[in-house]
């Protein structure tokens, strides 16, 4: 965990106060809605449907159990009792007060929570892998510059202005869990053939209505200059990106006009001309932000205790245990996914009263330590093995123990027309409909590792089209049309979904997935043969049949 | 429009001098870039200062041989929103050096003071008058910076490096 220091809590503390004084003006009359509009998006706050909807950031998906607590607290005392985790790391509170904001911020900001650049035309929160730290074979711990650049692109004076929204994600491990391809910029850590840590610079990545992989701008900056090169990419990026059409106002617009060697060139010039800037990162400012990063005093355990060899007897445990349970850097040590996606359940919906259940289990079983994911589900990151069956039973009587995780009803959904004023069509109960479909936990196990992502619009909040199944809705002469999208998927071998034919409606689209699962286990090579590698090997054609001969 | 300069109100010296209209034969003048770039040898030979208002689209290259004898240069924020005025403040101040006055004109509001002051301006044409009497007080919001920008303010890697250069001094 990262621990703030006064300088952290002072700054957090000030921009509580002005925001205070931003809603008092607007309150007042004295700020026009138009004018507080920006002010407002600047730290987190929509306005929804319904009510305000406030984002909270979770930097790099690492929470202490006092700050879940405190989630709960607002969950409760300010909203309507629960939360919901998004796929970046953030979360929201659908039902806030406007003039109760203020005081929700003060209540997060005790314990170094905020909602500074959650939305607006900002860097956003920077999101990383939630098994940072404790991945097996990852390089080193990426929160350590995940924090440095968290504070650097906290309230910059240069670029809280952009033409758009702007996000980083940064990976240690082979294996990308942050989904850095979709992101403005992804971060690849790694070391170069002298030993020396640094980054693989990705920029341009993003869904939305025109969707882009990032491209390698960078194969090697070394992490003492990773600050001045992700400047040198912001300024270009803020003289020279479009202001004239929202849709084409992200970096990926820019990248794909310039192309990536001309973009890259700009990059580079603008970078040399900085030269030698303060923002070089020398040894003892690293060695600083890493001394602030506390690591749990682990154990010498056994890697197969007695707990575990008898709990293995309990099919239900093993299940579980299988699909929810990941290997640990250190022995006798694992990571333990929390399912948020329940059968017939929201997906990423947390109430309060689990959050601080939740919390008081990483208080006993691991070091007070929680993850959030961008798949929408939580993580105990340093759990002893002997304590899984414990824990297990824990999770189980709060409803957290499903054991779907990277199965077919691990799925991601925006919060679609039930909430979100941007939506066409709901996400939401499409989750819910197929989580029902798929509620066999033991068909869903013999499926295998299927991602279905679900967006109410085209601005893919939902990540659809890197679903392995998306689903996009759409309106078509005021009822709710679904796009089926097949072979995307978000990780090291990121790509776009491709599209098997036309939309659906609301009632079939369950049924849709249906056919295409069946299609899959007719047609896949060997069982360990995942969903996508399938769709790759054969491409769309008998998936696309399947679905449309009897439609 | 009220001008904030070191801190209050001030009267503005400067006269918006149109494209098109004649100059007055002397006191200080603010002109547009093409006017300005149509004759700039003229211009700076008059008695009376010269200031340019330099849109946010055009390229500093064509200003930058001129920074030395110009009294002011006025920013343009077309909507608070358009943040690329902010890249041309950092620029003229800290790579091209420019130490006369930097003027923030547009929509500028209140919740962009502290923003602008960090980037390099020190003269604010301020489009509220309580925005521009609450400068003093909204300069007060924030005592700790992250970025380390051409204002000289510490930031918060300066503080904690001399804490512990202090701390492990005294031991």
């Amino acid at each position: 965990m990262y621990a703030y220091d006064e300088l952290d809590r002072t700054l957090i503390n000030e921009r509580v106060s002005e925001f205070r004084d931003q809603v008092k003006r607007r309150l007042s009359g004295e700020l026009t809605e138009d004018e507080f509009k920006l002010l407002r998006l600047q730290n987190g706050v929509y306005l929804q449907l319904h009510a305000y909807m406030f984002r909270v950031a979770i930097p790099y998906g690492t929470l202490s159990s006092k700050q879940l607590r405190r989630l709960a607290h607002v969950a409760r005392r300010y909203d309507r009792g629960y939360g919901h985790f998004t796929t970046r790391q953030n979360i929201q509170f659908n039902w806030i007060k406007l003039a109760e904001l203020p005081d929700a911020l003060a209540d997060l900001a005790e314990v170094g929570i905020h909602a500074m650049q959650t939305s607006g035309n900002n860097m956003r929160n920077v999101t990383s892998d939630q098994w940072a730290g404790v991945a097996p074979g990852e390089i080193e711990d990426p929160r350590i510059w995940s924090e440095l650049i968290r504070q650097h692109t906290t309230l910059h004076p240069e670029f809280s202005f952009l033409p758009r929204k702007f996000k980083i994600a940064i990976t240690a491990s082979e294996h990308d869990r942050a989904a850095i391809k979709i992101h403005d910029i992804g971060l690849r850590l790694h070391r170069n053939a002298d030993g020396e840590t640094g980054f693989e610079v990705l920029v341009g990545g993003g869904l939305g209505r025109t969707p882009f992989i990032a491209k390698t701008i960078k194969p090697f900056v070394n992490g003492r200059d990773v600050l001045s090169y992700i400047e040198a990419i912001l300024r270009v990026y803020n003289q020279y990106g479009r202001r004239d059409n929202i849709y084409k106002a992200r970096i990926k617009i820019l990248v794909h006009e310039l192309g990536i060697e001309k973009f890259a060139r700009e990059v580079d010039e603008e970078w040399k001309q900085m030269g030698d800037t303060e923002l070089r990162l020398d040894r003892a400012a690293i060695e600083e932000v890493r001394s602030r990063f506390s690591y749990p005093l682990y154990e010498k355990l056994p890697h197969m205790p007695d707990e575990l060899k008898q709990a293995a007897h309990d099919p239900l445990f093993e299940r579980w245990r299988r699909n929810s349970v990941a290997p640990h850097k250190v022995q006798g040590y694992s990571i333990v996914t929390l399912s948020l996606k329940p059968v017939g359940g929201p997906p990423g919906d947390a109430t309060a009263e689990q959050m601080d259940a939740v919390a008081d289990l990483a208080d006993k079983y691991s070091f007070g330590e929680i993850r959030v994911g961008h798949e929408q589900n939580l993580a105990l990151p340093h759990v002893a093995k002997r304590d899984l069956p414990a824990l297990f039973k824990a999770l189980d009587r709060l409803g957290l123990a499903t054991p779907n995780v990277n199965l077919v009803t691990d799925i991601i959904a925006c919060p679609g027309l039930d909430y979100c004023s941007l939506a066409n069509a709901r996400s939401i109960p499409i989750a819910q409909e197929l989580t029902r479909r798929f509620a066999n936990h033991d068909t869903a196990g013999l499926i295998g590792r299927l991602h279905i992502n679900i967006s109410g619009c085209i601005n893919a909040c939902g990540h659809h089209h890197v679903g392995h199944i998306g689903i996009l809705g759409v309106e078509k002469n005021g009822e709710e049309f679904y796009q089926i999208t097949i072979g995307g998927r978000a990780d090291e071998n990121a790509q776009m979904g491709t599209l098997i034919g036309p939309a659906v409606p609301y009632a079939e689209v369950a049924d849709v997935v249906e056919d295409i699962v069946e299609a899959y286990l007719a047609l896949r090579d060997r069982p360990e043969e995942l969903f996508v590698d399938t769709v790759k090997r054969l491409g769309v054609e008998p998936f696309k049949e399947r679905v449309y001969a009897t439609r | 429009m009220p001008l904030v300069k070191q801190g209050s109100i001030t009267t503005d010296l400067f006269v918006h001098v149109a494209d098109g209209t004649e100059l007055p034969g002397d006191g200080a003048i603010l002109v547009t870039s093409e006017r300005f770039l149509a004759d700039p040898e003229a211009l700076l030979r008059r008695a009376g200062k010269t200031g340019v208002i330099w849109p946010n689209n055009r390229d500093l290259d064509d200003l930058v041989p001129y920074l030395d004898r110009l009294a002011t240069v006025a920013l343009v924020f077309p909507t608070f929103r358009d943040g690329r005025a902010y890249s041309q403040a950092r620029l003229l101040r800290e790579r091209h050096g420019y130490d006369g006055e930097l003027r923030a004109t547009g929509q500028v509001l209140r919740d962009q003071f502290v923003f602008m002051t960090r980037a390099g301006f020190d003269a604010f044409e301020v489009k509220k008058e309580a925005d521009a009497a609450a400068f003093a007080e909204t300069m007060k919001r924030y005592s700790v910076f992250y970025q380390p920008t051409g204002d000289g303010r510490l930031t918060a890697l300066n503080r904690r490096m001399q804490q512990r250069h202090s701390e492990s001094a005294g031991q």
